[in-house]
């Protein structure tokens, strides 16, 4: 008698710690190989797009610190130059400096967050506890410039919303000259780990098409070895001035992505030395009184700051009509922002492409042939944060 | 040899012809128009043409105008890695119209089209599984029509009596305030200066 092919369904999440969030994967077993995958998403989502359709430009910002709340700021960027090429407005310099220096520090929270768990999901515990400790580190940086720790709501259209303060620049140099060390310790518990290889080399294997078809961005194409970043093809702000390497993988696998991490941390270190040591002086936003708030100081002096600023936490500025596509090269790859405006102080429309969403949906043909055990694996190389899957 | 968004126009328009009902550049990036019929032979151009090469699909999206004849507009973003180019179609479309789907041209369209579904209620032609995908199981309405209350319909809560979760409907303490804080001395169109701005165009 032939053997009738049983396959089994298993439901994963949407509370379980290595979904990273609250994700529901359906998935169709057979034995422990996967079959098919459904991912079940949205259990996070809050109207983000619909919510920013009712508010002002700036009372939009702090909606993107809620997307990928382990980089909040990089989502910041993509909303704050959208509004400044709608509105044809310059950034200054030392504002252009100080919002790709926060940048790269994102990308180092969010990079280090990723690795640290990844690891974790295939059994290692060490890093994480080492990495966090580093994460607390850079969020200090992130207070002291914005006030808070996550939620930041520090870029706004035309510069940043306040100068640093004193002896951050000192202290941030400082870090980056202990952190390369923390790199390598993270690298010698993990990089040639035999258990940490046995679960990654191989796994997830994204051929160049491949990724291009679905959509893929950031390391993700990079991993398999598409040279392809937004900071050098499409350069934002200052990073013209930057001289950075871009690292991209060979094979295109979990652990190919993994290495690619770990060498864009070491350029994001590079990077906000030469940030720090070439920031000049000056103004730190768009001096135009209609766009942003005046000083405290010329509150009290000046009866036209005052009307400013009146009207702009009220009815907010308006930006002319039209419409634009930013993105910028978050850390987990393309962020843009779609934005529509018909000529008022609110958006008409504001679409906000997260680059986990496609990463996400490729799941079932990532995981096609692969045990069930690798399933956590590969989740956590997608590196992928709910807040702006679901949005 | 680079291109610029001005060659992709020329291309683009010469490859297409008729299809591309207008196109223009703003903002350095190209936009284009082209009928609900045009779009799978628009999108096959543009991925395969060797001027073009829009090898990714970044994003599909819709706005609502309500007080359009044609109410949506279906948004495709594409980007050619090869010539560093992004390039914007747009589709009007009525409530009614059934999109095709380009799934069979990028396999990354499946949840975009979906969103785009469960946000706006347009409907894709040969969609292999057109579901809702972010709201709830079981919501009904689509949320990011203008029409649809920034508060939603229904809400959730667990019911110490039923001992389970249940849904009921919004119940506000306040009624949601929209503050319309535009200015009335910029906002207004005084029929003089309109009758003015018409003498000056008689002239």
């Amino acid at each position: 008698m032939a053997k009738k092919k049983k396959t089994m369904n298993l439901n994963f999440g949407p509370q379980h710690p290595a979904a990273h969030g609250v994700l529901r994967l359906i998935i169709e077993l057979d034995g422990e190989v996967v079959e098919k995958i459904d991912p079940h998403i949205g259990l996070l989502h809050r109207g983000t797009e619909k919510l920013i359709e009712h508010k002002t430009y700036m009372q939009a910002v702090p909606y993107f610190d809620r997307l990928d709340y382990v980089a909040p700021m990089n989502q910041e960027h993509a909303f704050a130059l959208a509004i400044e090429r709608l509105l044809n407005i310059e950034v200054p310099i030392r504002g252009q400096y100080i919002r790709v220096l926060f940048c790269e520090i994102g990308r180092i929270l969010s990079h280090l967050l990723n690795i640290t768990t990844q690891a974790l999901d295939v059994g290692a515990l060490t890093p994480s506890l080492w990495g966090f400790e580093e994460r607390e580190t850079l969020m200090t940086f992130y207070e002291r410039a914005s006030g808070s720790r996550l939620h930041a709501n520090y870029f706004r259209a035309g510069g940043v919303h306040q100068d640093l303060p004193r002896g951050l620049n000192e202290d941030i140099l400082e870090f980056c000259n202990t952190f390369p060390k923390i790199i390598d310790d993270l690298e010698t518990l993990l990089t040639d780990n035999r258990i940490f290889k046995q679960r990654n080399v191989g796994i997830g294997i994204v051929t160049k098409e491949e990724a291009l078809e679905h959509s893929f961005s950031g390391i993700m194409l990079r991993g398999s070895g598409i040279s392809w970043d937004l900071r050098k093809s499409q350069p934002y702000d200052c990073y013209q001035d930057f001289n950075f390497k871009v690292p991209i993988g060979k094979n295109g696998d979990c652990y190919d992505r993994y290495l690619c991490r770990v060498e864009e941390m070491r350029q994001s270190v590079d990077m906000i030395k030469t940030c720090i040591n070439k920031m000049p002086s000056g103004p730190v936003k768009n001096i135009d009184g209609k766009i942003t708030p005046p000083s405290k100081k010329d509150l009290k002096r000046s009866m036209e700051a005052v009307i400013h600023h009146f009207k702009l936490f009220s009815e907010g500025f308006r930006v002319p009509e039209g419409e634009i596509y930013t993105a910028v090269e978050a850390p987990k790859g393309e962020f843009g922002v779609y934005l529509i405006s018909d000529g008022g102080h609110k958006p008409y429309k504001c679409k906000i492409r997260a680059p986990g969403f496609s990463h996400l949906q490729a799941m079932d043909y990532l995981m096609k042939g692969h045990m069930l055990a690798d399933v956590p694996a590969v989740l956590g190389s997608l590196d992928l944060v709910f807040g702006e899957v679901d949005r | 040899m680079s291109t610029t968004v001005i060659d992709l126009e020329r291309t683009v328009n010469s490859g297409l012809t008729t299809a591309i009902k207008k196109s223009e550049i703003s903002f350095s990036q190209l936009f284009i128009d082209v009928d609900i019929e045009n779009i799978i032979s628009t999108i096959l151009f543009l991925k395969t043409n060797q001027k073009c090469r829009f090898k990714q699909l970044i994003d599909i999206t819709a706005v609502d105008y309500p007080e359009k004849e044609k109410r949506f507009k279906i948004i495709y973003l594409l980007l050619s890695l090869e010539k560093n180019l992004r390039i914007v179609i747009n589709v009007h479309i009525n409530e009614k119209d059934l999109v095709p789907s380009i799934t069979k041209i990028f396999p990354s369209a499946n949840w975009m089209e979906r969103e785009v579904f469960d946000m706006y209620g347009v409907s894709f032609k040969d969609h292999p599984d057109l579901r809702r995908i972010l709201t709830d199981y079981g919501f009904e309405g689509h949320p990011l029509r203008k029409d649809f209350p920034l508060t939603g319909h229904t809400e959730v809560r667990y019911s110490e009596d039923k001992k389970k979760v249940i849904y009921e409907k919004v119940k506000l303490d306040q009624e949601y305030r929209n503050f319309d804080s535009e200015s009335p001395w910029e906002g207004t169109k005084y029929i003089v200066q309109e009758d003015e701005k018409n003498k000056i165009k008689d002239k």
